[in-house]
């Protein structure tokens, strides 16, 4: 199964890079668009046959080891 | 006895070279380079983790470097009460590890600081006791992840624990900035609670030499040596 996990900055955290593609879509008319903020998303494949847990426990536990550091960042499982 | 001292070079170190020579000239004691992959360290009095973009900054600066076969051996060294200092990506990857509090995110104007800065001790420590208070250090950084963070139970706790070794302020050059890079009450240097960990981005290793602009970084081996 393939999965797809969300990672970006916690919203107290100042996140400079959304700033200036706010300032530049801005600039191109697009008035609109507020607060924007960039994150990353991460896709792996996962075996079919692992059941929810399995997989919940997984892709936490990447999360907490190496995928996001919990003091700026925060991530979800996408669908 | 004489003091010894070891560099560990990550992929994409780019400091480590620096660092070696500024060991060995300013200790005149044994300098060991180790890399990434060994499983263990010598004993010695001091480790440096050095500047660069190890595992070229992928996932987040100091992420990979973090997780290393030879970090399990610098948390040993560390706990031993033993000297451990990051310099730059090294300060980074002392945070990932978890040695030291706080991250540190993208600088706060986006651009990459190549140059000169002003640094001053704010509490003292071992790796800062022979530079005087109020005194002004001019130490290069080269940097685009040196906004330091933490969140406001942490901030006390470097407070009131006295972890914080060096902030940013400005100095003789009219343009300096008090915080060149946004980071929480211009920290630019913290320790752990026993102080003897220390993780800085300004980098004292391109400092000490007769051909480099300032010699101020030389105070901090000489800190941990007198």
């Amino acid at each position: 199964m393939r999965i797809k996990i969300l990672i970006r900055l916690k919203s107290q955290i100042l996140e400079p890079q959304g700033k200036v593609i706010e300032q530049s879509l801005n600039n191109l008319g697009f008035n609109e668009f507020n607060n924007i903020r960039q994150g990353k998303l991460i896709e792996l494949d996962l075996p079919d046959n692992l059941s929810k847990e399995e997989k919940d426990q997984k892709i936490d536990s990447a999360c907490k080891k190496l995928l996001v550091n919990d003091i700026i960042e925060e991530y979800e499982v996408l669908g | 006895m004489s003091f010894k001292s070891a560099v560990i070079t990550f992929p994409g170190s780019n400091c480590d070279r620096d660092a070696l020579c500024y060991l060995q000239d300013l200790t005149k004691g044994v300098v060991y380079n180790i890399w990434h992959e060994e499983a263990s360290l010598p004993q010695v009095d001091l480790v440096i983790l050095p500047g660069g973009f190890s595992f070229g900054d992928y996932l987040r600066s100091g992420a990979m470097a973090s997780k290393s076969k030879i970090i399990n051996d610098v948390i040993k060294h560390a706990n031993d009460d033993r000297y451990l200092l990051g310099i730059c990506n090294g300060f980074q990857i002392l945070t990932e590890i978890g040695l030291l509090g706080g991250a540190l995110i993208q600088n706060k104007n986006l651009k990459f600081l190549g140059k000169n800065c002003f640094i001053k001790k704010k509490f003292k420590n071992n790796f800062n006791s022979s530079i005087k208070e109020d005194q002004v250090l001019q130490i290069p950084v080269a940097h685009n992840e040196g906004n330091f963070y933490c969140d406001n139970e942490t901030l006390k706790s470097l407070k009131n624990n006295e972890q914080i070794a060096f902030e940013y302020c400005k100095g003789e050059f009219s343009n300096s900035e008090e915080n060149i890079n946004g980071s929480i009450e211009a920290i630019a240097g913290i320790t752990n609670k026993k102080k003897n960990i220390l993780g800085m981005m300004p980098h004292p290793e391109r400092a000490y030499s007769d051909f480099h602009p300032s010699q101020d970084g030389k105070l901090i081996i000489e800190s941990l040596i007198t």
